[in-house]
């Protein structure tokens, strides 16, 4: 397997060198980084080519890495049942680059190029239809970013008076407790319910 | 009446309707009876999956698998445990290996046996989904004896499988599978040259092997179209390249062929359970179940009560958890519906930094429009029913 993918690896760099910044193999997977220009014209090629032949599309998904100045990696995922590999191909953005789509090539990237930017923002330039897919009708934010806390910013619920569904705040009964549980030894940096009461 | 006084006729199709297959709302625009444009709105079920997954360690990130398709829930379990593994390096021994395949198949037939009857029943049917749930019922039991819980199992974890299989277990299991067969000779019976189903079903929602790929279908979907593509076949994992089986495929790409595609699935996956219990009986009767690396896996009740080291890494590992080398990894297994698959993003820390989740009904369901377009308003249901669309997954 990885005898095919080192294969693949020279083969890409020799043929399309010029359109791939790095091309590394882990855990016997190939990952290709491109960029944004170059983009379409290495996965036309990786489609068309018959040496790869990657027609089926599997996965587009966004990674945040907020310390970055380009703060998202584009990752896409490809397979290629003829010659059985998959591959990878990622790419860097931030939030206000936009990123070729890749609908042009692969009309399966059309869902997860929205939902990409529907969690992260990201921009696509060439999508045909890019709002929101997974979260409630007009939504604000991007929730799979880091910074955006794991509760939320509204609720729902049913308001009898006015017979219908209301936004709200979210109202912790409780506060919400983030377990460090990388140092089980030395507890918490807050104070535990409870707690208190012992110091005093 | 003039030509400018006709115009298409836009209805919502769901959110709550039968035949949506839990909570879809599609937007039709019909011309007469034609359908014009389909647009799926989905997310109703969205829970956050991977945001809340961000938060856990990878040990509590199991329970979340098992409510994306909760047809099917162990499947998914699995490519997370797989993906875990291969960043890892664990080991599953043979037993553990034996054990997941027997419980994928079982989630195979579990998951089939819903689409199929449910799909006759979007075009008419009311007799196969009574006779397909009294088989579920039993395969869930199987679930309850294996693992304690009838869906939400968390029984296959990083490093094999939690508990091992009782004796009484694994021969009830060989003992349901003759009078399965018979069962499914009883549906197949019922439909397969039943007029009105093939009626509403062959040649439509024809979809060509070249489509299928590029638009990301995977599993039945693309052998329905001709392809004889199965990662348990072509990228075997766990013990399945000892497995004897063969791969149905359809040679029309329309909803009738992926119907029996369906069945015969269901067929060769008793096959592989046969196998599966024949080797947990005999060569593979005793032995671990998970991998012996006591830094992933946590030792058993009866270890802890005795040994000192076997309680601290009981204490670790379900509190701080077990840590993850940095790195990235695609596991993909082939789940009853298509291709699962889990991109994980480790930081080397015991959470997962990223955790995508591919879910083939996602890539199946935003085919509705291409697929739909030109049919009949009644062939929506029956193109969705072949879809096999469950939105625990689609809406993650």
């Amino acid at each position: 397997m990885s005898q095919a993918l080192t294969e693949l690896s020279d083969y890409l760099r020799d043929r399309k060198g010029n359109l791939i910044e790095d091309a590394r193999i882990s855990h016997g997977e190939l990952t290709l980084v491109t960029t944004g220009p170059s983009m379409i014209a290495l996965m036309t090629f990786l489609r068309d080519d018959a040496q790869c032949q990657f027609v089926s599309y599997i996965d587009t998904c966004g990674v945040d890495w907020p310390g970055r100045a380009e703060r998202f990696d584009v990752v896409h995922h490809l397979l290629s049942p003829r010659q059985n590999m998959r591959i990878r191909v990622k790419l860097s953005t931030s939030e206000d680059e936009p990123v070729p789509s890749l609908t042009s090539v692969y009309p399966g990237a059309d869902w997860f190029e929205r939902e990409a930017y529907d969690m992260y923002g990201i921009l696509f330039t060439g999508h045909p239809d890019l709002r929101r897919i997974l979260t409630d009708y007009g939504f604000e934010g991007h929730p799979l970013r880091k910074d955006f806390p794991l509760t939320g910013f509204v609720e729902v619920r049913y308001d009898d008076e006015a017979k219908r569904v209301i936004y709200e705040p979210v109202e912790l009964k409780q506060e919400f407790r983030n377990f460090d549980f990388l140092s089980p030894w030395e507890g918490t940096d807050y104070v535990l319910p409870g707690d208190e009461k012992a110091k005093g | 009446m003039n030509e400018h006084n006709v115009r298409n006729f836009n209805i919502n199709f769901g959110p709550q309707h039968p035949a949506a297959h839990g909570v879809l709302r599609l937007v039709l625009e019909l011309d007469g009876e034609l359908v014009e444009r389909v647009d799926p709105h989905i997310g109703l079920l969205h829970r956050g999956t991977e945001k809340l997954i961000e938060a856990k360690t990878y040990l509590q990130a199991i329970p979340y698998f098992d409510r994306l398709d909760y047809v099917a829930p162990m499947n998914q379990e699995h490519a997370f445990a797989i993906a875990v593994e291969r960043l890892t390096g664990t080991e599953v021994p043979k037993r553990g290996q034996l054990i997941r395949v027997l419980y994928s198949e079982i989630g195979r037939i579990l998951s089939h046996l819903l689409n199929v009857t449910t799909q006759a029943m979007d075009v008419g049917a009311l007799t196969p989904p009574l006779w397909g749930f009294e088989e579920r019922e039993k395969l869930m039991v199987f679930y309850e004896r294996a693992s304690g819980a009838r869906m939400h199992s968390a029984y296959v974890r990083p490093g094999g499988v939690h508990q091992d299989l009782p004796h009484q277990l694994v021969e009830d299991i060989g003992k349901w599978c003759d009078p399965f067969l018979k069962t499914c000779d009883d549906i197949d019976e019922l439909l397969t040259g039943n007029r009105i189903f093939k009626q509403r079903n062959v040649d439509i929602g024809v979809v060509s092997l070249e489509d299928a790929f590029a638009w990301g279908f995977s599993g039945v979907m693309v052998r329905g179209s001709g392809a004889a593509w199965d990662l348990r076949k072509s990228q075997p994992y766990e013990c399945y390249d000892e497995m004897d089986f063969d791969i149905p495929i359809g040679k029309n790409g329309d909803c009738y062929d992926r119907y029996l595609i369906r069945m015969q699935e269901m067929r060769e996956s008793v096959k592989i359970m046969r196998q599966c219990i024949n080797q947990l009986l005999g060569k593979e009767k005793s032995g671990p179940v998970s991998s012996t690396d006591t830094k992933i896996v946590p030792p058993k009740r009866g270890e802890m009560k005795r040994s000192m080291e076997a309680l601290i890494h009981h204490f670790k590992l379900y509190t701080e958890g077990f840590h993850v080398p940095e790195g990235e990894v695609y596991a993909a297994v082939e789940a009853p519906k298509g291709e699962f698959g889990v991109y994980l993003v480790s930081d080397g820390s015991n959470k997962p930094y990223r955790c995508k989740i591919r879910a083939p009904g996602y890539a199946h369901l935003q085919a509705m429009d291409f697929m739909c377009r030109g049919h009949m308003l009644a062939d929506v249901s029956a193109v969705l029913g072949s879809l096999d669309i469950v939105f625990g997954e689609v809406d993650r």
